[in-house]
């Protein structure tokens, strides 16, 4: 199977019955790809459709056009290959942080015996750095520590595929900023796809590999296909002295200001919705020269 | 305030209420009033206690002797009409736990069913809308005709009585659980038997038990009135011949008893409540 399309979206569309009868469409016709291995975000606005997208990839909702494939087949419902992250976690709240992850790794190997359940779980928990809170409830946890459980838990099942719904957006910046590093740290260890919808744009710049840009909805369209110009592995606190930094992070935001609104009014002639076009923002002359003579060379 | 301290003055003001009750009583029947004009058929029907002037109410005291030779003797049998109290309760809580029981067996499976099916929920719900006002004493003459067999058709009756709250609960609970805990079970490809027990019923296991400590309730207030109505056995009959006795300390005593039976009835109940609740 082709590696670069381990994903593959090919023209969905995803209507909704309006509440003055009729349908409104979410998005139609979209297609976009993603190859194994890769970190992908998508931003726009809130309502533009990002996460029906995220449930036609789970198999928890279903296009009424058009087909999501995987590893060339067509979803036809959730699967154990592809981890779901919810946005709001999604614990089972009278489980312990054990029992919601080994709730998980008991679906996906139903012959194991409990002991090894248990292992396999406490690995994990271990992993996000829960040592210690496992016989804890939900309610007793804060709120990074909840979004950890449901990391650990989509984990553990070492699925094919990530699927993150806006996972960090309920967490203070500090939360946020660790939890992205340990997100990052095990999908680089595992050769991990992601995709994650987010509406951070400095997150997006720290985690992906490329961005996916929707339009507004609805009909919502991918205007673009952003490749990150940033070293696979970047620092969080050197990104921001890359050269192409400023470079990426302005025309991320001047899409979400401006171009999510205009772009559907001014189509470019040669835009095509199953090849959306795809851009590299480069590293133009810094906006701030370099304090440190020992900095990166520009490219 | 401290807690402990609340409490302890709770309890101060709870015998104080039962003193002054248990006194004011005691003064009230102990009254030395004139013994008034009276039909002398009622006069000879009432006793001593109505030609002497002697209230006819028992005071506390004579209620406490009577509890205490209950008590000290609650399983004896000495035919159809003279039976223990303890053996009259054993026959009415176990009219409750088999009527309840059944209740449970039909209510669970059938509140799932109507909580998952759309369609099952708006189908049967003129049924249940219909139904669910009817007191349950009213199913009485229907369930001897059809059972002819008193002592089941009291059983029916609540059966009949514990099912409205417990189905129309584990509908509702079952209806309202969290699309996000289902939809990790669909995630993890869960099937839809475990997903059931595994998913909706411990979500669903708060508002299901509610319904069961309100049918318990029902239950327990219902089968005083059937047993009154049938007679035969039970703390009901019970107290239906005493008063044709007219052994008003006895009809006290029962009262006393059948409240005490019903908290303890809640309080178990209230104990499954607190193992299922989870906290969000
Ligand atoms: N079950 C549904 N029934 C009707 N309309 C729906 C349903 N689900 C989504 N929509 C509509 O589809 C559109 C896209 O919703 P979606 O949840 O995918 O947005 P989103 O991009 O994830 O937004 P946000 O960033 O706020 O999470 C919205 O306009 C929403 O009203
Ligand atoms: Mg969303």
């Amino acid at each position: 199977m082709a590696t670069d399309k381990f994903i593959s979206i090919e023209g969905i569309s995803r209507h909704f019955a309006a509440p003055g009868g009729g349908k409104t469409t979410v998005f139609e016709d979209v297609w976009f790809s993603i190859p194994k291995g890769e970190f992908v975000c998508m931003i726009g606005h809130s309502g533009c459709g990002k996460t029906t997208v995220l449930n036609i990839l789970s198999g928890l909702d279903l296009p009424d056009e058009g087909a999501a494939i995987v590893d060339g087949k067509a979803i036809e419902g959730p699967s154990l290959d592809r981890a779901v992250i919810f946005q709001s976690h999604a614990l089972l709240p009278w489980r312990t942080v054990l029992g919601n992850v080994a709730y998980a790794v008991s679906s996906k190997w139903r012959s194991w015996s409990r002991a090894k359940i248990e292992e396999h779980a406490k690995k994990f928990i271990e992993k996000v750095g829960l040592k210690g809170s496992e016989l804890k409830k939900p309610s007793q946890l804060s709120g990074g520590m909840k979004q950890r459980v449901g990391i650990a838990r989509a984990l553990s099942i070492e699925p094919k595929i990530l699927l993150m719904d806006e996972p960090f957006s309920a967490l203070d910046a500090l939360t946020r900023g660790t939890l992205q590093d340990e997100v990052r740290r095990i999908c680089i260890e595992t050769g991990q796809t992601v995709f994650m919808i987010t509406h951070d744009v400095d997150e997006a710049i720290y985690l992906a590999d490329k961005i996916i840009l929707m339009t507004n909805g609805p009909e919502a369209l991918v205007a673009e296909i952003v490749e990150n110009p940033l070293p696979k592995d970047r620092d969080r606190n050197a990104i921001h002295k890359h050269p192409s930094y400023y470079a990426i992070r302005n025309h991320l935001i001047d899409f979400l200001v401006t171009r999510s609104k205009t772009f559907k009014g001014e189509i470019p002639a040669d835009y095509d919705r199953r090849k959306p076009p795809v851009v590299r923002p480069a590293g133009q002359p810094q906006p701030v020269p370099p304090p440190q003579a020992n900095g990166r060379k520009v490219a | 305030m401290p807690k402990s301290n609340l409490t302890a003055r709770a309890w101060i003001v709870s015998l104080g209420i039962l003193l002054t009750f248990g006194l004011a009583w005691h003064l009230a029947v102990s009254g030395t009033s004139q013994t008034q004009a009276m039909d002398p058929e009622y006069a000879k029907l009432m006793g001593l206690s109505a030609t002497q002037g002697k209230s006819a109410m028992p005071g506390p005291l004579d209620v406490i002797a009577k509890i205490w030779s209950h008590l000290k003797d609650p399983f004896y049998d000495k035919g159809p009409n003279d039976k223990g109290i303890g053996i009259q309760l054993a026959y009415s809580i176990g009219r409750v736990m088999l009527g309840y029981a059944l209740a449970i067996v039909v209510a669970l499976p059938l509140g799932f069913l109507i909580g998952m099916s759309p369609l099952m929920s708006k189908a049967l719900d003129p049924f249940i809308q219909v139904l669910k006002p009817v007191s349950p004493l009213a199913w009485m003459p229907l369930a001897l005709y059809t059972i002819k067999d008193s002592a089941i058709s009291s059983i029916f009756v609540i059966f009949i009585c514990s099912l409205w709250p417990m189905l129309i609960n584990t509908a509702f609970g079952v209806a309202s659980v969290r699309k996000e805990w289902v939809n990790v079970a669909r995630t993890l490809e869960v099937g839809t038997f475990r997903r059931a027990f595994t998913v909706i019923l411990p979500a669903a296991a708060p508002t299901i038990v509610t319904g069961m400590r309100i049918s318990i309730g029902i239950a327990w207030l219902v089968i005083v009135a059937a047993e009154m109505l049938v007679g035969g056995t039970g703390i009901g009959y019970f107290v239906w011949n005493e008063w044709n006795n007219l052994s008003i300390t006895n009809v006290i005593t029962s009262i006393l008893v059948i409240g005490l039976v019903g908290m303890l009835l809640d309080q178990a109940l209230a104990r499954v409540a607190r193992a299922v609740h989870f906290p969000e």
